[in-house]
Protein backbone atom coordinates (compact mmCIF):
# COMPACT_ATOMS: atom_id res chain seq x y z
CA UNK A 1 0.00 0.00 0.00
CA UNK A 2 1.57 3.22 -1.15
CA UNK A 3 -0.93 6.07 -1.02
CA UNK A 4 -3.39 6.97 1.71
CA UNK A 5 -6.20 4.44 2.04
CA UNK A 6 -9.34 4.98 -0.02
CA UNK A 7 -11.55 4.29 2.99
CA UNK A 8 -10.63 4.63 6.64
CA UNK A 9 -13.02 3.73 9.42
CA UNK A 10 -11.77 4.37 12.94
CA UNK A 11 -13.63 3.53 16.12
CA UNK A 12 -17.01 3.47 14.37
CA UNK A 13 -19.98 2.66 16.60
CA UNK A 14 -23.64 2.60 15.75
CA UNK A 15 -26.83 1.82 17.58
CA UNK A 16 -30.34 1.06 16.31
CA UNK A 17 -32.31 2.28 19.30
CA UNK A 18 -30.66 0.40 22.18
CA UNK A 19 -29.25 -2.29 19.90
CA UNK A 20 -25.50 -1.92 19.39
CA UNK A 21 -25.08 -2.89 15.71
CA UNK A 22 -21.51 -1.77 15.04
CA UNK A 23 -18.87 -2.05 17.75
CA UNK A 24 -15.51 -0.26 17.47
CA UNK A 25 -15.07 -0.87 13.76
CA UNK A 26 -11.56 -0.15 12.47
CA UNK A 27 -11.06 -0.82 8.80
CA UNK A 28 -8.78 0.65 6.17
CA UNK A 29 -9.32 -0.14 2.51
CA UNK A 30 -6.58 0.70 0.00
CA UNK A 31 -7.37 1.98 -3.48
CA UNK A 32 -7.95 -0.98 -5.75
CA UNK A 33 -8.37 -3.36 -2.85
CA UNK A 34 -11.18 -5.91 -2.98
CA UNK A 35 -12.72 -6.85 0.30
CA UNK A 36 -15.34 -9.48 0.96
CA UNK A 37 -17.28 -9.17 4.19
CA UNK A 38 -18.99 -12.26 5.51
CA UNK A 39 -20.60 -13.34 8.72
CA UNK A 40 -23.88 -14.60 10.14
CA UNK A 41 -27.04 -12.62 9.50
CA UNK A 42 -27.53 -9.74 11.88
CA UNK A 43 -23.80 -9.35 12.36
CA UNK A 44 -23.81 -5.79 10.98
CA UNK A 45 -22.27 -6.40 7.54
CA UNK A 46 -24.89 -4.47 5.60
CA UNK A 47 -25.00 -1.70 8.18
CA UNK A 48 -21.23 -1.32 7.91
CA UNK A 49 -21.20 -0.75 4.17
CA UNK A 50 -24.34 1.39 4.35
CA UNK A 51 -22.42 3.69 6.69
CA UNK A 52 -19.80 4.21 3.99
CA UNK A 53 -22.23 6.09 1.73
CA UNK A 54 -24.31 7.47 4.58
CA UNK A 55 -27.45 5.46 3.99
CA UNK A 56 -26.95 4.89 7.71
CA UNK A 57 -25.46 7.45 10.02
CA UNK A 58 -22.72 6.30 12.40
CA UNK A 59 -22.96 7.54 15.98
CA UNK A 60 -19.29 7.52 16.97
CA UNK A 61 -15.93 7.38 15.24
CA UNK A 62 -14.64 8.67 11.91
CA UNK A 63 -15.18 7.60 8.35
CA UNK A 64 -12.94 9.18 5.72
CA UNK A 65 -13.37 8.38 2.04
CA UNK A 66 -10.84 9.54 -0.50
CA UNK A 67 -9.79 12.30 1.87
CA UNK A 68 -13.32 13.51 2.59
CA UNK A 69 -14.68 13.03 6.06
CA UNK A 70 -18.29 11.93 6.43
CA UNK A 71 -19.90 14.36 8.83
CA UNK A 72 -23.01 16.49 9.10
CA UNK A 73 -21.96 18.60 6.11
CA UNK A 74 -24.42 17.68 3.40
CA UNK A 75 -21.99 18.77 0.68
CA UNK A 76 -19.56 16.14 1.89
CA UNK A 77 -22.28 13.53 1.84
CA UNK A 78 -23.22 14.44 -1.72
CA UNK A 79 -19.58 14.41 -2.81
CA UNK A 80 -19.00 11.00 -1.25
CA UNK A 81 -22.14 9.51 -2.74
CA UNK A 82 -20.99 10.56 -6.19
CA UNK A 83 -17.71 8.70 -5.62
CA UNK A 84 -19.23 5.60 -4.04
CA UNK A 85 -21.53 3.32 -6.02
CA UNK A 86 -23.83 0.81 -4.41
CA UNK A 87 -25.58 -2.33 -5.59
CA UNK A 88 -28.47 -3.59 -3.49
CA UNK A 89 -29.81 -7.03 -2.75
CA UNK A 90 -33.18 -6.14 -4.30
CA UNK A 91 -31.62 -4.26 -7.29
CA UNK A 92 -33.72 -1.14 -6.57
CA UNK A 93 -33.96 -0.10 -10.20
CA UNK A 94 -36.36 2.73 -10.94
CA UNK A 95 -39.40 0.84 -12.29
CA UNK A 96 -40.88 3.85 -14.14
CA UNK A 97 -37.76 4.35 -16.24
CA UNK A 98 -36.29 2.21 -19.00
CA UNK A 99 -32.94 0.50 -18.51
CA UNK A 100 -31.22 3.28 -20.44
CA UNK A 101 -33.03 6.02 -18.49
CA UNK A 102 -32.07 4.30 -15.23
CA UNK A 103 -28.45 4.65 -16.26
CA UNK A 104 -28.80 8.21 -17.56
CA UNK A 105 -30.81 9.88 -14.78
CA UNK A 106 -28.13 10.36 -12.13
CA UNK A 107 -25.44 11.27 -14.65
CA UNK A 108 -27.59 14.13 -15.88
CA UNK A 109 -28.88 15.26 -12.50
CA UNK A 110 -25.94 14.75 -10.17
CA UNK A 111 -23.10 15.33 -12.63
CA UNK A 112 -24.79 17.55 -15.18
CA UNK A 113 -23.58 15.37 -18.04
CA UNK A 114 -25.16 16.29 -21.41
CA UNK A 115 -27.73 13.78 -22.62
CA UNK A 116 -25.76 12.46 -25.59
CA UNK A 117 -22.68 11.83 -23.51
CA UNK A 118 -24.70 10.26 -20.68
CA UNK A 119 -26.44 7.91 -23.10
CA UNK A 120 -23.16 6.91 -24.73
CA UNK A 121 -21.64 6.14 -21.34
CA UNK A 122 -24.78 4.22 -20.34
CA UNK A 123 -24.52 2.07 -23.45
CA UNK A 124 -20.83 1.53 -22.80
CA UNK A 125 -21.49 0.14 -19.32
CA UNK A 126 -24.56 -1.81 -20.44
CA UNK A 127 -22.22 -3.52 -22.89
CA UNK A 128 -19.75 -4.15 -20.09
CA UNK A 129 -22.48 -6.00 -18.17
CA UNK A 130 -23.49 -7.73 -21.45
CA UNK A 131 -27.00 -6.41 -21.67
CA UNK A 132 -27.03 -3.57 -24.27
CA UNK A 133 -29.93 -5.12 -26.19
CA UNK A 134 -32.27 -4.51 -23.22
CA UNK A 135 -31.66 -0.75 -23.08
CA UNK A 136 -35.17 0.20 -24.19
CA UNK A 137 -37.02 -2.14 -21.83
CA UNK A 138 -38.51 -1.46 -18.44
CA UNK A 139 -36.94 -3.28 -15.47
CA UNK A 140 -40.04 -5.38 -14.79
CA UNK A 141 -39.50 -7.09 -18.17
CA UNK A 142 -36.06 -8.35 -17.17
CA UNK A 143 -35.00 -11.37 -15.15
CA UNK A 144 -33.48 -10.86 -11.71
CA UNK A 145 -29.98 -11.47 -13.00
CA UNK A 146 -30.46 -8.97 -15.81
CA UNK A 147 -31.88 -6.40 -13.40
CA UNK A 148 -28.91 -6.76 -11.09
CA UNK A 149 -26.51 -6.32 -14.00
CA UNK A 150 -28.39 -3.14 -14.99
CA UNK A 151 -28.06 -1.95 -11.39
CA UNK A 152 -24.30 -2.49 -11.59
CA UNK A 153 -24.14 -0.60 -14.89
CA UNK A 154 -26.24 2.22 -13.40
CA UNK A 155 -23.73 2.61 -10.58
CA UNK A 156 -20.74 2.38 -12.89
CA UNK A 157 -22.15 5.18 -15.05
CA UNK A 158 -21.30 7.55 -12.20
CA UNK A 159 -17.68 6.37 -12.59
CA UNK A 160 -17.28 5.80 -8.86
CA UNK A 161 -13.97 5.16 -7.14
CA UNK A 162 -15.51 2.62 -4.81
CA UNK A 163 -18.25 0.06 -5.38
CA UNK A 164 -20.26 -1.38 -2.51
CA UNK A 165 -22.20 -4.60 -3.01
CA UNK A 166 -24.84 -5.50 -0.43
CA UNK A 167 -25.57 -9.21 -0.93
CA UNK A 168 -25.96 -8.72 -4.70
CA UNK A 169 -26.86 -12.33 -5.44
CA UNK A 170 -29.00 -13.22 -2.42
CA UNK A 171 -32.29 -12.39 -4.13
CA UNK A 172 -31.45 -14.26 -7.32
CA UNK A 173 -32.51 -17.66 -8.58
CA UNK A 174 -29.53 -20.05 -8.57
CA UNK A 175 -29.13 -20.12 -12.34
CA UNK A 176 -28.74 -16.32 -12.48
CA UNK A 177 -26.10 -15.97 -9.79
CA UNK A 178 -23.23 -16.76 -12.12
CA UNK A 179 -24.01 -14.06 -14.69
CA UNK A 180 -23.89 -11.44 -11.95
CA UNK A 181 -20.75 -12.81 -10.33
CA UNK A 182 -19.05 -12.92 -13.75
CA UNK A 183 -19.72 -9.21 -14.19
CA UNK A 184 -18.32 -8.53 -10.73
CA UNK A 185 -15.21 -10.60 -11.43
CA UNK A 186 -14.74 -8.58 -14.63
CA UNK A 187 -15.05 -5.40 -12.64
CA UNK A 188 -12.50 -6.62 -10.11
CA UNK A 189 -10.10 -7.06 -13.02
CA UNK A 190 -10.29 -3.34 -13.81
CA UNK A 191 -8.79 -2.35 -10.47
CA UNK A 192 -12.00 -1.01 -8.93
CA UNK A 193 -12.02 -0.70 -5.16
CA UNK A 194 -14.77 -3.08 -4.05
CA UNK A 195 -16.39 -4.00 -0.79
CA UNK A 196 -18.71 -6.95 -1.19
CA UNK A 197 -21.04 -8.41 1.40
CA UNK A 198 -21.79 -11.91 0.17
CA UNK A 199 -22.09 -15.57 1.05
CA UNK A 200 -20.60 -16.60 -2.29
CA UNK A 201 -17.38 -18.10 -0.99
CA UNK A 202 -16.23 -19.26 -4.41
CA UNK A 203 -16.34 -15.66 -5.59
CA UNK A 204 -14.56 -14.55 -2.40
CA UNK A 205 -11.72 -17.03 -2.94
CA UNK A 206 -11.30 -15.93 -6.52
CA UNK A 207 -11.53 -12.18 -6.14
CA UNK A 208 -10.94 -11.00 -2.59
CA UNK A 209 -7.66 -9.49 -1.46
CA UNK A 210 -8.89 -9.67 2.09
CA UNK A 211 -11.71 -11.43 3.91
CA UNK A 212 -13.42 -9.62 6.75
CA UNK A 213 -15.44 -11.77 9.11
CA UNK A 214 -18.02 -10.05 11.29
CA UNK A 215 -20.07 -11.33 14.19
CA UNK A 216 -22.33 -9.46 16.59
CA UNK A 217 -21.28 -6.06 15.31
CA UNK A 218 -17.53 -6.63 15.53
CA UNK A 219 -14.85 -7.35 12.98
CA UNK A 220 -13.70 -10.63 14.41
CA UNK A 221 -11.13 -11.49 11.82
CA UNK A 222 -9.53 -10.00 8.72
CA UNK A 223 -7.17 -12.11 6.67
CA UNK A 224 -6.21 -13.09 3.14
CA UNK A 225 -8.67 -15.59 1.63
CA UNK A 226 -6.02 -18.30 1.61
CA UNK A 227 -5.40 -17.96 5.32
CA UNK A 228 -9.03 -17.36 6.17
CA UNK A 229 -10.43 -20.40 4.41
CA UNK A 230 -7.54 -22.72 5.35
CA UNK A 231 -7.20 -21.81 8.99
CA UNK A 232 -9.65 -19.32 10.49
CA UNK A 233 -8.21 -18.00 13.72
CA UNK A 234 -11.46 -17.57 15.60
CA UNK A 235 -13.87 -20.29 16.64
CA UNK A 236 -16.81 -18.24 15.41
CA UNK A 237 -15.34 -17.93 11.93
CA UNK A 238 -14.61 -21.64 11.68
CA UNK A 239 -18.11 -22.44 12.89
CA UNK A 240 -19.55 -20.04 10.31
CA UNK A 241 -17.41 -21.50 7.53
CA UNK A 242 -18.29 -25.07 8.46
CA UNK A 243 -21.96 -24.15 8.18
CA UNK A 244 -21.87 -22.49 4.81
CA UNK A 245 -19.21 -24.62 3.13
CA UNK A 246 -20.69 -28.03 3.91
CA UNK A 247 -23.18 -27.93 1.07
CA UNK B 1 -36.13 -38.50 -15.56
CA UNK B 2 -39.54 -39.66 -16.66
CA UNK B 3 -40.65 -38.56 -20.07
CA UNK B 4 -43.29 -35.96 -19.25
CA UNK B 5 -41.10 -33.45 -21.06
CA UNK B 6 -41.54 -35.49 -24.20
CA UNK B 7 -45.35 -35.31 -24.00
CA UNK B 8 -46.65 -33.28 -26.95
CA UNK B 9 -47.93 -29.86 -25.93
CA UNK B 10 -51.64 -29.47 -26.54
CA UNK B 11 -53.95 -26.48 -26.78
CA UNK B 12 -55.72 -25.32 -23.60
CA UNK B 13 -59.25 -26.60 -22.90
CA UNK B 14 -61.99 -24.34 -24.29
CA UNK B 15 -62.74 -21.39 -22.03
CA UNK B 16 -65.87 -21.77 -19.94
CA UNK B 17 -68.60 -19.54 -21.30
CA UNK B 18 -70.35 -17.19 -18.94
CA UNK B 19 -73.93 -18.36 -18.87
CA UNK B 20 -77.12 -16.40 -18.75
CA UNK B 21 -78.84 -17.43 -15.52
CA UNK B 22 -82.33 -16.88 -14.17
CA UNK B 23 -80.93 -14.07 -12.00
CA UNK B 24 -80.02 -12.13 -15.12
CA UNK B 25 -83.51 -12.69 -16.53
CA UNK B 26 -85.11 -11.49 -13.30
CA UNK B 27 -82.94 -8.38 -13.17
CA UNK B 28 -83.62 -7.53 -16.80
CA UNK B 29 -87.36 -7.97 -16.21
CA UNK B 30 -87.21 -5.68 -13.17
CA UNK B 31 -85.39 -2.96 -15.11
CA UNK B 32 -87.85 -3.17 -18.02
CA UNK B 33 -90.79 -3.04 -15.62
CA UNK B 34 -89.42 0.07 -13.95
CA UNK B 35 -88.86 1.78 -17.29
CA UNK B 36 -92.35 0.80 -18.44
CA UNK B 37 -93.89 2.17 -15.26
CA UNK B 38 -92.00 5.44 -15.67
CA UNK B 39 -93.18 5.75 -19.29
CA UNK B 40 -96.74 4.97 -18.24
CA UNK B 41 -96.65 7.64 -15.49
CA UNK B 42 -95.30 10.33 -17.81
CA UNK B 43 -97.59 9.46 -20.71
CA UNK B 44 -100.88 8.38 -19.19
CA UNK B 45 -100.97 9.86 -15.70
CA UNK B 46 -99.04 13.11 -15.94
CA UNK B 47 -99.96 13.73 -19.57
CA UNK B 48 -96.46 15.13 -19.96
CA UNK B 49 -95.63 16.27 -23.43
CA UNK B 50 -91.94 16.23 -24.11
CA UNK B 51 -90.66 19.26 -25.93
CA UNK B 52 -86.99 18.89 -26.63
CA UNK B 53 -86.90 21.81 -29.04
CA UNK B 54 -86.45 24.26 -26.14
CA UNK B 55 -83.20 22.52 -25.34
CA UNK B 56 -82.04 22.90 -28.93
CA UNK B 57 -83.07 26.56 -28.98
CA UNK B 58 -81.11 27.34 -25.86
CA UNK B 59 -78.11 25.44 -27.12
CA UNK B 60 -77.47 27.46 -30.27
CA UNK B 61 -79.26 30.36 -31.86
CA UNK B 62 -79.09 32.48 -34.97
CA UNK B 63 -77.78 35.95 -34.35
CA UNK B 64 -80.54 38.17 -35.78
CA UNK B 65 -78.04 40.89 -36.76
CA UNK B 66 -75.56 38.77 -38.72
CA UNK B 67 -77.53 35.64 -39.51
CA UNK B 68 -74.70 33.46 -38.14
CA UNK B 69 -75.16 30.58 -35.74
CA UNK B 70 -73.85 31.30 -32.28
CA UNK B 71 -73.87 29.50 -28.94
CA UNK B 72 -76.82 30.21 -26.72
CA UNK B 73 -77.10 30.05 -22.93
CA UNK B 74 -76.74 26.29 -22.40
CA UNK B 75 -73.68 25.97 -24.61
CA UNK B 76 -72.12 29.04 -22.95
CA UNK B 77 -72.81 27.38 -19.60
CA UNK B 78 -71.13 24.20 -20.77
CA UNK B 79 -68.06 26.18 -21.86
CA UNK B 80 -68.00 27.93 -18.48
CA UNK B 81 -68.11 24.56 -16.73
CA UNK B 82 -65.32 23.24 -18.96
CA UNK B 83 -63.18 26.28 -18.12
CA UNK B 84 -63.83 25.73 -14.43
CA UNK B 85 -62.90 22.08 -14.86
CA UNK B 86 -59.62 22.75 -16.66
CA UNK B 87 -58.41 25.56 -14.40
CA UNK B 88 -59.71 23.81 -11.32
CA UNK B 89 -57.76 20.70 -12.27
CA UNK B 90 -54.59 22.73 -12.80
CA UNK B 91 -54.95 24.75 -9.59
CA UNK B 92 -55.99 21.78 -7.46
CA UNK B 93 -52.90 19.92 -8.68
CA UNK B 94 -50.69 22.94 -7.97
CA UNK B 95 -52.07 23.08 -4.44
CA UNK B 96 -52.55 19.38 -3.79
CA UNK B 97 -49.18 17.99 -4.91
CA UNK B 98 -46.98 20.31 -2.77
CA UNK B 99 -49.38 19.87 0.15
CA UNK B 100 -49.23 16.10 -0.23
CA UNK B 101 -45.44 16.27 -0.31
CA UNK B 102 -45.47 18.51 2.76
CA UNK B 103 -47.57 15.94 4.60
CA UNK B 104 -44.58 13.59 4.37
CA UNK B 105 -41.98 16.24 5.12
CA UNK B 106 -39.32 15.60 7.73
CA UNK B 107 -39.74 19.17 8.93
CA UNK B 108 -42.42 20.04 11.41
CA UNK B 109 -43.67 23.29 9.89
CA UNK B 110 -44.72 22.03 6.45
CA UNK B 111 -46.29 19.00 8.12
CA UNK B 112 -48.29 21.24 10.42
CA UNK B 113 -49.46 23.60 7.68
CA UNK B 114 -50.52 20.85 5.30
CA UNK B 115 -52.08 18.81 8.09
CA UNK B 116 -54.11 21.78 9.23
CA UNK B 117 -55.17 22.60 5.67
CA UNK B 118 -56.40 19.08 5.01
CA UNK B 119 -58.07 18.86 8.41
CA UNK B 120 -60.00 22.12 8.02
CA UNK B 121 -61.12 21.58 4.44
CA UNK B 122 -62.07 17.95 4.83
CA UNK B 123 -64.34 18.70 7.73
CA UNK B 124 -66.47 21.51 6.36
CA UNK B 125 -69.07 21.09 3.60
CA UNK B 126 -68.05 22.50 0.21
CA UNK B 127 -71.12 24.70 0.12
CA UNK B 128 -70.17 26.38 3.39
CA UNK B 129 -66.65 26.89 2.08
CA UNK B 130 -68.07 28.57 -1.04
CA UNK B 131 -70.02 31.01 1.11
CA UNK B 132 -67.12 31.69 3.46
CA UNK B 133 -64.73 32.36 0.60
CA UNK B 134 -67.32 34.37 -1.31
CA UNK B 135 -68.18 36.67 1.56
CA UNK B 136 -64.66 37.16 2.89
CA UNK B 137 -62.40 36.97 -0.15
CA UNK B 138 -64.81 38.18 -2.78
CA UNK B 139 -66.46 40.98 -0.85
CA UNK B 140 -63.52 42.19 1.22
CA UNK B 141 -60.28 41.47 -0.58
CA UNK B 142 -60.79 41.08 -4.32
CA UNK B 143 -62.42 44.47 -5.03
CA UNK B 144 -59.41 46.10 -3.41
CA UNK B 145 -57.15 44.53 -6.01
CA UNK B 146 -59.11 46.23 -8.77
CA UNK B 147 -58.87 43.34 -11.21
CA UNK B 148 -62.27 43.94 -12.70
CA UNK B 149 -61.70 47.66 -13.09
CA UNK B 150 -58.32 47.05 -14.69
CA UNK B 151 -59.84 44.55 -17.10
CA UNK B 152 -62.61 47.02 -18.03
CA UNK B 153 -59.92 49.51 -19.09
CA UNK B 154 -57.83 46.87 -20.82
CA UNK B 155 -57.57 46.73 -24.63
CA UNK B 156 -60.08 44.61 -26.52
CA UNK B 157 -57.71 41.76 -27.31
CA UNK B 158 -56.98 41.29 -23.61
CA UNK B 159 -60.67 41.27 -22.79
CA UNK B 160 -61.31 38.72 -25.51
CA UNK B 161 -58.47 36.53 -24.28
CA UNK B 162 -59.85 36.75 -20.78
CA UNK B 163 -63.31 35.81 -22.03
CA UNK B 164 -61.98 32.78 -23.88
CA UNK B 165 -59.71 31.57 -21.11
CA UNK B 166 -61.64 32.41 -17.97
CA UNK B 167 -65.06 33.87 -18.80
CA UNK B 168 -66.78 37.24 -19.16
CA UNK B 169 -64.58 40.06 -17.72
CA UNK B 170 -67.66 41.50 -16.00
CA UNK B 171 -67.85 38.57 -13.60
CA UNK B 172 -64.12 37.84 -13.43
CA UNK B 173 -64.13 38.30 -9.66
CA UNK B 174 -66.89 35.74 -9.20
CA UNK B 175 -65.00 33.35 -11.43
CA UNK B 176 -61.81 33.82 -9.42
CA UNK B 177 -63.71 33.12 -6.20
CA UNK B 178 -65.42 30.09 -7.67
CA UNK B 179 -62.15 28.69 -8.97
CA UNK B 180 -60.42 29.34 -5.66
CA UNK B 181 -63.15 27.44 -3.83
CA UNK B 182 -62.95 24.48 -6.19
CA UNK B 183 -59.15 24.39 -6.08
CA UNK B 184 -58.86 24.79 -2.32
CA UNK B 185 -61.50 22.17 -1.74
CA UNK B 186 -60.24 19.62 -4.24
CA UNK B 187 -56.60 20.36 -3.36
CA UNK B 188 -57.11 18.98 0.14
CA UNK B 189 -58.28 15.64 -1.21
CA UNK B 190 -55.57 15.60 -3.86
CA UNK B 191 -53.06 16.22 -1.06
CA UNK B 192 -54.28 13.16 0.81
CA UNK B 193 -54.17 11.05 -2.34
CA UNK B 194 -50.64 12.25 -3.16
CA UNK B 195 -49.54 11.52 0.39
CA UNK B 196 -50.84 7.97 0.10
CA UNK B 197 -49.08 7.66 -3.26
CA UNK B 198 -45.76 8.81 -1.85
CA UNK B 199 -46.09 6.36 1.01
CA UNK B 200 -46.73 3.58 -1.49
CA UNK B 201 -43.25 3.98 -3.00
CA UNK B 202 -40.79 1.74 -1.14
CA UNK B 203 -38.02 3.36 0.90
CA UNK B 204 -35.46 1.43 -1.10
CA UNK B 205 -36.19 3.73 -4.05
CA UNK B 206 -35.05 6.71 -1.99
CA UNK B 207 -31.91 4.82 -1.00
CA UNK B 208 -31.17 3.97 -4.63
CA UNK B 209 -31.44 7.66 -5.48
CA UNK B 210 -29.28 8.68 -2.53
CA UNK B 211 -26.61 6.14 -3.39
CA UNK B 212 -26.38 7.68 -6.87
CA UNK B 213 -25.79 11.14 -5.41
CA UNK B 214 -29.20 12.64 -6.21
CA UNK B 215 -30.43 15.44 -3.95
CA UNK B 216 -33.60 15.09 -1.91
CA UNK B 217 -35.47 17.31 -4.35
CA UNK B 218 -34.24 15.34 -7.36
CA UNK B 219 -35.26 12.08 -5.72
CA UNK B 220 -38.70 13.50 -5.06
CA UNK B 221 -39.16 14.88 -8.58
CA UNK B 222 -37.53 12.14 -10.65
CA UNK B 223 -38.02 8.99 -8.60
CA UNK B 224 -40.79 9.27 -6.00
CA UNK B 225 -43.47 11.50 -7.55
CA UNK B 226 -43.65 9.77 -10.95
CA UNK B 227 -44.20 6.42 -9.24
CA UNK B 228 -46.48 7.87 -6.58
CA UNK B 229 -48.76 9.64 -9.07
CA UNK B 230 -48.92 6.55 -11.25
CA UNK B 231 -50.01 4.49 -8.26
CA UNK B 232 -52.83 6.89 -7.41
CA UNK B 233 -54.20 7.61 -10.89
CA UNK B 234 -57.57 5.91 -10.19
CA UNK B 235 -58.38 7.88 -7.00
CA UNK B 236 -57.07 11.08 -8.64
CA UNK B 237 -59.43 10.54 -11.56
CA UNK B 238 -62.24 10.10 -9.06
CA UNK B 239 -61.36 13.33 -7.33
CA UNK B 240 -61.20 15.38 -10.51
CA UNK B 241 -64.53 14.01 -11.69
CA UNK B 242 -65.95 14.87 -8.29
CA UNK B 243 -64.58 18.40 -8.73
CA UNK B 244 -66.35 18.87 -12.06
CA UNK B 245 -69.61 17.87 -10.43
CA UNK B 246 -68.88 20.13 -7.44
CA UNK B 247 -68.33 23.00 -9.86
CA UNK B 248 -72.12 23.33 -9.97
CA UNK B 249 -71.82 24.78 -6.44
CA UNK B 250 -70.15 27.94 -7.69
CA UNK B 251 -73.38 28.86 -9.45
CA UNK B 252 -74.22 30.19 -5.99
CA UNK B 253 -71.64 32.95 -6.37
CA UNK B 254 -73.11 33.96 -9.72
CA UNK B 255 -70.69 32.18 -11.99
CA UNK B 256 -72.81 31.43 -15.02
CA UNK B 257 -71.82 27.82 -15.47
CA UNK B 258 -74.00 24.98 -16.62
CA UNK B 259 -76.18 24.58 -13.52
CA UNK B 260 -76.68 28.33 -13.15
CA UNK B 261 -77.74 28.64 -16.78
CA UNK B 262 -79.96 25.59 -16.51
CA UNK B 263 -81.92 27.20 -13.71
CA UNK B 264 -82.39 30.34 -15.84
CA UNK B 265 -83.54 28.36 -18.84
CA UNK B 266 -85.83 26.24 -16.72
CA UNK B 267 -87.50 29.35 -15.30
CA UNK B 268 -87.84 30.92 -18.72
CA UNK B 269 -89.26 27.83 -20.40
CA UNK B 270 -90.95 25.94 -17.55
CA UNK B 271 -89.38 22.79 -19.00
CA UNK B 272 -87.87 21.23 -15.89
CA UNK B 273 -87.45 17.66 -17.14
CA UNK B 274 -85.99 18.41 -20.55
CA UNK B 275 -83.55 21.02 -19.30
CA UNK B 276 -82.20 19.11 -16.33
CA UNK B 277 -82.15 15.75 -18.09
CA UNK B 278 -80.13 17.35 -20.84
CA UNK B 279 -77.83 19.17 -18.40
CA UNK B 280 -77.33 15.89 -16.56
CA UNK B 281 -76.35 14.33 -19.86
CA UNK B 282 -73.85 17.13 -20.52
CA UNK B 283 -72.20 16.63 -17.11
CA UNK B 284 -72.13 12.93 -17.79
CA UNK B 285 -70.44 13.49 -21.15
CA UNK B 286 -67.76 15.74 -19.65
CA UNK B 287 -67.05 13.51 -16.64
CA UNK B 288 -67.12 10.33 -18.66
CA UNK B 289 -64.66 11.79 -21.19
CA UNK B 290 -62.32 12.65 -18.34
CA UNK B 291 -62.61 9.16 -16.90
CA UNK B 292 -61.75 7.71 -20.33
CA UNK B 293 -58.72 10.00 -20.48
CA UNK B 294 -57.54 8.73 -17.10
CA UNK B 295 -58.20 5.13 -18.14
CA UNK B 296 -55.87 5.67 -21.10
CA UNK B 297 -53.24 7.21 -18.84
CA UNK B 298 -53.51 4.17 -16.56
CA UNK B 299 -53.15 1.81 -19.48
CA UNK B 300 -50.04 3.65 -20.61
CA UNK B 301 -48.62 3.57 -17.09
CA UNK B 302 -49.25 -0.17 -16.90
CA UNK B 303 -47.57 -0.72 -20.24
CA UNK B 304 -44.47 1.05 -18.90
CA UNK B 305 -43.44 -1.60 -16.45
Amino acid sequence: MTAAPMITMTGVNKWFGRFHVLKDIDLAVAAGERIVICGPSGSGKSTLIRCINRLEEHDEGRIVIDGIELDEDTRNIAAIRREVGMVFQQFNLFPHLTVLENCVLAQRRARGTPRKEAEARAMHYLERVRIPEQAGKYPARLSGGQQQRVAIARSLCMEPKVMLFDEPTSALDPEMIKEVLDVMIDLAGTGMTMIVVTHEMGFARQVADRMVFMDQGRIVEAASPADFFAAPKSDRASLFLSRILTH
Amino acid sequence: MNDTSAAPSRPPPPARRRRWTWIDTALLAAVLAALGWFAYRTEAVMFYRWNWSVVANYLIKVDPATGHWQPNALLDGLFATLRLAVWGLVLATLIGVPMGVARNSRRLFPRLVSGLYVMVIRNIPPLVLVFVVAFFVANQILPGLGIRAALARAPDWLQTTCAVLFGPPKIIENIIVGLLCLAIFTGAYVAEIVRAGIESVPRSQIEAGESLGLTRFQILRDVILPQALRNVLPPLANQFIQMIKDSSLVSLVSVQELTFVAQDVQIATQRVFEVFLFVGFLYFAVCWSLSRLFARLEARARAAG
